[in-house]
């Protein structure tokens, strides 16, 4: 059977987003025609503003030449408008009598902008915004004439106004509407905009109605329904969009506002397809390109004869893309009845912030000003995050939950190109504009990819998303966050149906979940890895290739190859037996450096592959288990003197201590967990920045959760006071099993408690007792198979193979 | 042997590398990682990645590729080079499976490096 026939109409975003996703899964299916109204290749048309303000160029903003076509075997009809569809007989038509057969049509014809029909509407000189066309028409305009009127004063409006401003002409904004960018602001935020955009020049007539436009020959003026008169050399209209459904129409395909599609993407025709603006999906219409491109993917999905992804509408942000103007909307901004509202507002700073609260989440945000955190309240708004515990510091941002920042810097908007954004890798914001302009990146997981920006240790995603943000304009994301490249489920997903369907192994995850890759990926492998073991301990394998070089070889790899070895220190007490054992070990291996951990415990470095099996060998016959400083599992129990030793101590938090680490040493976690107890509120083993920290009191002991002493510094929230040791140790077996069997693989417990919430850990923990000591049970059970030292197993001749290279040659 | 330039070792069996892992062969040109796939097929390149001399055979191995254990590069194990984005390639050398031995050819060099079992 030969290749089946694609044709996709339009040319533009969301179709040949959806053509490009369907090559990447399934580049041998369908022989594929574009017809594309417009006279170019595809381009982003979310960057005309820059290029009409001058920032860049048409050239810069093309995503896929003319040639790119050929190249990837598509056949281009360009400045070719499709006039008729044969459903029948399955072509279509375009105005030149090209035409072409398919067995599957895409539409995304996008959408028109709306003239207003006033009489003059048709004179030269009125000009809309939408294409490359109207932004070459403006800049012509504005190097011979003066007076622009822009009529419209919403996003695009104003992004046209502002373009118009910085090539030189005099500018007046006309806006039916008592607020700017009424769909996206309430009242305040839409007046400290307007007063900034004055600032720099810009004038406004608001609440006022077009009623003419004026001119013999081309335009001369405007005059409004209050019979006043503005001159005009040129007038903008920038009052709305109507989504492009009249090929589809003309077809008999069923539309409302937009060409009606289900959650496949698919009209009323089941061969036919359609995404972007020209779209109504469950009654709504969207007009920014986030959400167009999530289904673009489901449909390329469906194309491809992949058939499990659905399009379930999206969550969308807003940002005005105008030089120094902070500015960011998302949600049900304006509340309403069963909502709550807070607000902060600072005038004379510029700032004002405004969140909605619906039964403890937000639903919808609106910032002027200072935007730093309006990816944060996004993420919390989309994972539908409880607020009821941080809602005395929401407004502050999340940097007064404790982030210990990033040099201080929180907005990106007036920093220099030279600025370095990304401290790990060294990459300046300069370099992460220019990649996603050129290379028209439009996501966090892009840039990384590209730049290296936050790919390391994550600190400065905050701002690459701001400068994603101001560069591209807008941000929105899937509900549902894909584990990694190899699926389209999420975490969740994933760990639910190893559950439910009792799956042990990764390849049974693969084969039942429908893996898109045959192995996974470094990302996923681990994840399922460890989901399999804690779910189904004693049953499912370990999988040693699934495992990062650390935990596969018990060791710390360094940046030159060698290894690094921690035997436990239990609670961070030795002897001088078990020193004088360290001693003779790094001296018998030649072993470098002998280096005192932050976690109160002795490093060995640079310990060569092939003597590791030897060095842990000889430390288990001194009696040492492996610390575990390589592991997603239990690191140190950080201790104080406590009571037997300090003026102060009132409890013995030494002997807490290594009980606790005899108690969780081998367990396996999403990721690290630290603990330590303190002999009395001064705190000397700095419990309160632990995962689980323990502070003695004179009636008992406090149990802190949530502390992460990291790159984001945070305290822990206290869980709950208790009078013996022995309800500690169930508090903390419990705690830790929730931890287990509910945060996502790399999520530590601070990142945890914040999405979940503390009130929801205190209910399973200190409300429910019964639940507790099950899950302290369940702790217990999955312990008496993990509480085996991997040091003795590996050291064993029978494992030495893995250590020793397979040959030798000179 | 085949061709002047290379020197063909016989450095072990197909056995002696787990699928979706790695072995090491240490020669007078660098520490050479041989690779095996979930197929069975069996790579060697050098064991130095091409960002900060990582030893790829500690890496993991998914697909045709390898994930660099310290910095997370992906490399294709046929061809050496870094997965796009990136960039950086590293020496590949040839391999043979012949009566269940495995062989590796000691000159670095550009032709394909991949044998079916
Ligand atoms: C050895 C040690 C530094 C030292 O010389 O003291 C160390 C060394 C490493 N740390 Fe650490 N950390 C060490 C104490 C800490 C501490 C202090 C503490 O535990 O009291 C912290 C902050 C506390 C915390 O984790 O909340 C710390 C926060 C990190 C982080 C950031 C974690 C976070 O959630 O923000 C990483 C990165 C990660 O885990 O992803 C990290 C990662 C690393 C790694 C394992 C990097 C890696 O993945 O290979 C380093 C291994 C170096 C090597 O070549 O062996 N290390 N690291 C300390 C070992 C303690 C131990 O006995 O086990
Ligand atoms: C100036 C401007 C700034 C914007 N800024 C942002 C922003 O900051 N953030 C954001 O998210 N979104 C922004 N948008 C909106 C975003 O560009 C659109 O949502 C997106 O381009 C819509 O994609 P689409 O594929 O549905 O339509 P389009 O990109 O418009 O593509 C439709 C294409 O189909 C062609 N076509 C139509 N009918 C036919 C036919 N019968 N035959 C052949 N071809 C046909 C059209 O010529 C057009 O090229 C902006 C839009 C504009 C105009
Ligand atoms: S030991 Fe920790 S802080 Fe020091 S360089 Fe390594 S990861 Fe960074
Ligand atoms: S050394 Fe391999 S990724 Fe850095």
């Amino acid at each position: 059977m030969g290749k089946e026939r694609l044709v996709l109409v339009g040319n533009g975003m969301a179709g040949m987003k959806a053509i490009e996703e369907l090559l990447a899964i399934a580049p041998d299916r369908y022989d594929i025609t574009v017809f594309g109204a417009e006279p170019y290749g595809n381009y982003n048309r979310i960057l005309l503003s820059p290029v009409l303000a001058g920032d860049q160029t048409v050239d810069d903003i093309i995503l896929n030449r003319v040639e790119w076509y050929a190249e990837n075997g598509l056949t281009l009809h360009s400045g070719c408008e499709v006039i008729e569809i044969d459903r029948f007989h399955r072509r279509v038509i375009a105005a030149d009598g090209r035409s072409a057969p398919y067995d599957r049509l895409l539409l995304a014809t996008g959408s028109n902008p709306f003239v207003i029909p006033v009489p003059g509407n048709d004179l030269p000189g009125v000009l809309t915004y939408r294409d490359i066309h109207d932004v070459e028409a403006m800049l012509a305009a504005s190097r011979c004439q003066k007076e622009a009127v822009v009529i419209g004063g919403g996003l695009l409006g104003l992004e046209a106004a502002y373009g118009l401003m910085k090539q030189g002409m005099a500018v007046t904004v006309v806006h039916l509407e008592e607020t700017l960018m009424e769909r996206q602001l309430d009242r305040p935020a839409g007046e400290l905009l307007k007063h900034s955009l004055q600032a720099r020049g810009m004038r406004f007539l608001m609440k006022t109605q077009t009623a003419e436009i004026v001119g013999d020959g081309r335009v001369q003026a405007v005059r409004f329904a209050n019979g006043s008169e503005i001159p005009a050399d040129l007038v903008v209209m920038a009052v709305g969009i109507r989504p492009n459904t009249a090929l589809a129409q003309r077809a008999g395909l069923y539309c409302e506002r937009g060409v009606v599609v289900s959650d496949t993407l698919q009209t009323f025709d089941p061969r036919v397809y359609a995404v972007g603006e020209c779209v109504q999906h469950r009654g709504q219409c969207y007009g920014l390109v986030a959400p167009l491109f999530e289904q673009a993917k489901v449909c390329a999905n469906h194309l491809a004869g992949l058939g499990y992804r659905y399009y379930e509408g999206s969550v969308t942000s807003t940002k005005l893309k105008v030089t120094g103007v902070e500015l960011f909307s998302a949600g049900h901004f304006q509340g309403g009845r069963d909502c709550e509202e807070m607000v902060l507002q600072d005038p004379s700073a510029g700032v004002y912030k405004k969140l909605v609260i619906r039964e403890a989440q937000i639903v919808g945000a609106v910032m002027y000003g200072d935007t730093a955190d309006g990816s944060w309240y996004f993420q919390m708004m989309r994972d539908a995050t409880p607020i009821n515990d941080i809602r005395s510091t929401l407004l502050f941002g999340q940097a007064n939950l404790g982030d210990s920042g990033h040099g201080g810097v929180r907005q990106t908007a007036d920093l220099p190109d030279s600025a370095q954004i990304c401290d790990c890798n060294g990459v300046c914001k300069g370099t992460i504009v220019e990649a996603i302009v050129s290379k028209g990146l439009f996501t966090l997981e892009d840039v990384r990819a590209h730049t290296k920006a936050s790919a390391s240790c994550g600190s400065c995603t905050g701002l690459v998303q701001q400068i994603l943000q101001n560069t591209v304009g807008n941000y929105s994301a899937p509900v549902i966050t894909p584990l990694c490249r190899c699926t389209d489920h999420s975490h969740d997903q994933v760990r639910e149906t190893i559950r439910r369907h009792h799956l042990t192994s990764l390849e049974a995850v693969f084969a039942f979940m429908e893996w898109k890759t045959p192995d996974g990926c470094e990302k996923c492998r681990p994840a399922i890895n460890y989901y399999l073991i804690v779910t189904w301990p004693g049953e499912a394998i370990d999988d040693a290739q699934a495992r990062f070089v650390n935990e596969r070889m018990h060791a710390n790899i360094q940046k030159d190859g060698r290894y690094s070895v921690v035997p436990r220190m239990w609670g961070g007490m030795t002897n001088p037996a078990e020193l004088r054992a360290i001693a003779d070990v790094a001296e018998r291996y030649q072993i470098p450096t002998v280096k005192v951990t932050g976690g109160q415990r002795i490093d060995l470095l640079g310990v060569k592959k092939e003597d590791l099996p030897k060095v842990w060998g000889d430390l288990s016959k001194a009696g040492f288990v492996s610390g575990h400083a390589y592991g997603k599992a239990l690191r140190t129990v950080k201790t104080c003197v406590g009571s037997e030793w300090c003026r102060f101590g009132v409890q013995d938090s030494t002997r807490l201590g290594i009980e606790l680490e005899e108690m969780c040493w081998g367990t396996w976690t999403p990721h690290k967990v630290k603990m330590a107890v303190s002999g009395c509120p001064r705190n000397c083993a700095e419990a309160t920045i632990k995962d689980l920290g323990v502070v003695a009191i004179e009636s008992g002991w406090e149990i802190h959760v949530g502390g992460n002493g990291g790159m984001k510094v945070r305290a822990t929230d206290v869980l709950c006071r208790v009078a013996s040791a022995e309800a500690v140790k169930e508090y903390a077996a419990a705690y830790l099993q929730l931890y287990r069997e509910e945060a996502r693989y790399l999520e530590r417990t601070a990142h945890w408690i914040e999405r979940v919430g503390l009130s929801y850990v205190k209910q399973r923990l200190v409300d429910d007792a019964a639940g507790r000591k099950s899950l302290a049970e369940r702790f217990h059970a999955s312990q008496r198979q993990a509480q085996e030292d991997p040091w003795t197993k590996y050291a064993e001749p029978r494992h030495a193979d893995k250590f020793q290279p397979l040959k030798e040659v000179s | 042997m085949d061709g002047a330039k290379s020197r063909w070792l016989a450095v072990g069996r197909p056995d002696d590398i787990p699928a979706l892992g790695a072995r090491v062969v240490k020669t007078a040109q660098g520490p050479v990682a041989l690779f095996k796939t979930r197929t069975g097929e069996i790579f060697a390149l050098l064991d130095r990645c091409p960002h900060k001399g990582g030893p790829l055979s500690e890496g993991m191995v998914h697909g045709g590729t390898v994930t660099c254990p310290l910095h997370g590069m992906n490399i294709h194990l046929d061809s050496g080079q870094a997965v796009a984005p990136d960039k950086g390639c590293v020496p590949r050398f040839p391999i043979k499976v012949v009566d269940g031995r495995v062989w590796l050819g000691l000159t670095a060099c550009g032709k394909p490096a991949s044998t079916l079992l």
